[in-house]
């Protein structure tokens, strides 16, 4: 492999991981801080991506379809958290894991009664159509590089939005005591509503910037849910920079798994991840990190 | 102001007392259990300025009857000690209260207003700050955000305790401003707490065990601080087994035997009858 090749690879998986860090970061705040495990979170992704290709079909661009769909992907994330998800904080697991399969179910369905099951392609934005030659042969293509750096911009808002706010504060003091934070007079369901809504919207963002590189179709959803969460397994469950660690990781295990064993590539992100839990079981970072 | 307090809740206090002593039959809770929470305001006990209140208050955990038909109220800028042994209710009590347990009958108020059964977070925003027992600090935050965010103004937008005037009060926080919560401390915890309570800007600050495990040295100055917050005007419910200590700093004393109230008087007559002590919180 030459130097260029390496770099395309190289961005290839920053760009793969950075994606999938928008999608495992909305889990694993979810499950952190709400203790819940959302198994429909890869639907929301699938839902951004039709949601690009329908939004784009209507109103000619990605970027219209991006700047109405996160605002409508937060509403139907407030709206599901305050008529379904609200029930199952105080439940276990298993009831948990049931609703949130069943709503893969009816997502999937309601695709495949909308859409059909068809596969659909998303164009994306002309002006970052183009592709940067690096030498001869090899070119990079701007819409990649335009992905990863608006995955860093929210990366690093989230991590503003988290780590310097008042409401960060409390996500994280939520995180730990639930009741010592609605003690304190804070209205913990707003803020569980608002985490919800802020995770389904990064999942849905992951799923519209990935439509114009990826087809659009049916059960996308189900690879990018088993991915995130062995994002979130080896990033450590709760923390966001284990999340981003993890993903990045995840994203250079398959891009490079994919050129050095391609006969293994199925296999390389599992692999890392028993690797990972072999060193450190918890996962790389600690909860609340 | 605190002289005009004392005056009216004294009478109010010593009411209660004649019919809460020792042998009085429950009878008389459960009469007031099915009283109707609007009544609330017309009894003795629930004058014009109660602070916080409760009536025939029942409270289960599972199949165990934990409070049976409490009575209580703390007025604007009272000190009450809430005594008992281990296991008598009084971590259950003041839970009920705010509303962190569920209770399963009679009434709670703040300044006349029903809250018994409304969020957590509804009753503290009344002007309620509650230190628990094991102190409850987040250790994910650094002591300047569990400062900062429990900062709001009180009722009536008071702002008198600022990040500056908790400074102020724990100059010890001040110097770990950057450490995580959970590096501090024992005594410095409890600090933290106290001072993060005060960031709300309470009219009533509810410390559950506050000196607990804390070496003398320590336990004296957060009773230092309690005396200061109590002259600042704001009201206390403090839980302690140090009744020496708490009767000393408060007005009225209430004392929980197996989820009832058997005494309810002013702090001065709880000191008078060592008979209490030995009866009711003597190991």
């Amino acid at each position: 492999m030459d130097i260029f090749s390496f770099l395309v690879q190289t961005l290839n998986a920053v760009q793969y991981g950075l994606l999938l860090f928008l999608v495992a970061s909305g889990l694993t705040l979810v499950f952190g801080i709400m203790g819940i495990i959302n198994l429909a979170h890869g639907s929301f992704y699938m839902a951004g991506a039709y949601l690009a290709f329908g939004l784009t079909s209507a109103t000619g661009s990605l970027v219209w379809a991006i700047v109405l769909g996160v605002p409508l992907a937060m509403l139907v994330g407030a709206a599901l958290e305050a008529l379904l998800f609200v029930h199952l904080y105080k439940r276990d697991h298993l009831e948990q894991v049931l609703l949130t399969y069943g709503l893969i179910l009816i997502f999937e369905e309601l695709r495949s009664l909308i859409v059909g099951n068809d596969v659909h392609g998303v164009a994306m934005p002309d002006f970052l159509a183009g592709s940067i030659p690096l030498n001869d042969t090899l070119s990079y293509p701007v819409y990649r590089l335009a992905i990863s750096a608006v995955c860093v911009v929210l990366a690093i808002g989230l991590y503003f939005l988290i780590q310097r706010t008042r409401l960060g504060m409390m996500i994280r003091a939520g995180s730990h005591d639930r009741d010592m934070v609605q003690a304190l007079g804070i209205n913990i369901t707003v803020i569980y509503r608002v985490v919800f809504a802020l995770g389904v919207a990064m999942a849905a963002l992951a799923g519209m910037l990935a439509a114009p590189i990826s087809s659009v179709g049916p059960n996308m959803g189900g690879q990018v849910l088993i991915l995130s969460f062995v994002v979130v397994v080896i990033g450590g469950i709760g923390s966001v920079w284990g999340a981003l660690l993890g993903a990045l990781l995840i994203g250079f295990a398959d891009t490079f798994g994919k050129v050095i064993l391609p006969e293994f590539a199925g296999a390389m992100v599992y692999l890392v991840m028993a690797a990972v839990l072999l060193w450190r079981p918890e996962g790389l970072l600690k909860k609340g990190a | 102001m605190l002289e005009s307090n004392l005056a009216t809740a004294a009478p109010v206090a010593r009411m209660a007392a004649d019919g809460r002593h020792p042998g009085t039959a429950p009878v008389a809770d459960s009469d007031s259990a099915v009283r109707r929470p609007g009544d609330a305001s017309d009894t003795p006990q629930a004058s014009a300025d109660a602070l916080l209140a409760a009536r025939g208050l029942h409270t289960y955990y599972g199949s165990s009857h934990i409070l049976h038909g409490v009575d209580f109220t703390v007025h604007k800028g009272e000190a009450l000690g809430l005594m008992g042994r281990n296991g008598m209710g009084k971590t259950t009590l003041i839970r009920s209260l705010m509303g962190l347990v569920r209770t399963a009958s009679g009434s709670v108020t703040v300044r006349g207003r029903e809250m018994r059964g409304a969020a957590t977070h509804a009753i503290a925003k009344c002007g309620i700050a509650y230190v628990p027992e094991g102190r409850g600090i987040f250790p994910n935050l650094s002591v300047k955000e569990n400062l900062l965010m429990a900062a709001r103004p009180g009722v009536d937008g008071q702002c008198e305790w600022t990040f500056e005037r908790v400074m102020a009060t724990f100059p010890r926080l001040a110097e770990r401003l950057t450490n995580g919560g959970g590096q501090l401390s024992g005594g410095e915890q409890q600090m933290l707490t106290i001072g993060r309570a005060l960031m709300t800007n309470p009219d009533l600050l509810i410390l559950d065990e506050a000196t607990e495990g804390l070496a003398p040295l320590i336990a004296r100055e957060i009773w230092r601080i309690v005396r200061e917050i109590r002259l600042s005007g704001i009201a206390t419910v403090i839980v302690d087994k140090n009744h020496a200590a708490v009767s000393s700093i408060t007005d009225r004393t209430m004392i929980l035997v197996k989820g009832q109230v058997v005494f309810d008087g002013s702090s001065e007559d709880f000191r008078a009858d060592p008979d209490l002590v030995t009866q009711h919180l003597g190991v």
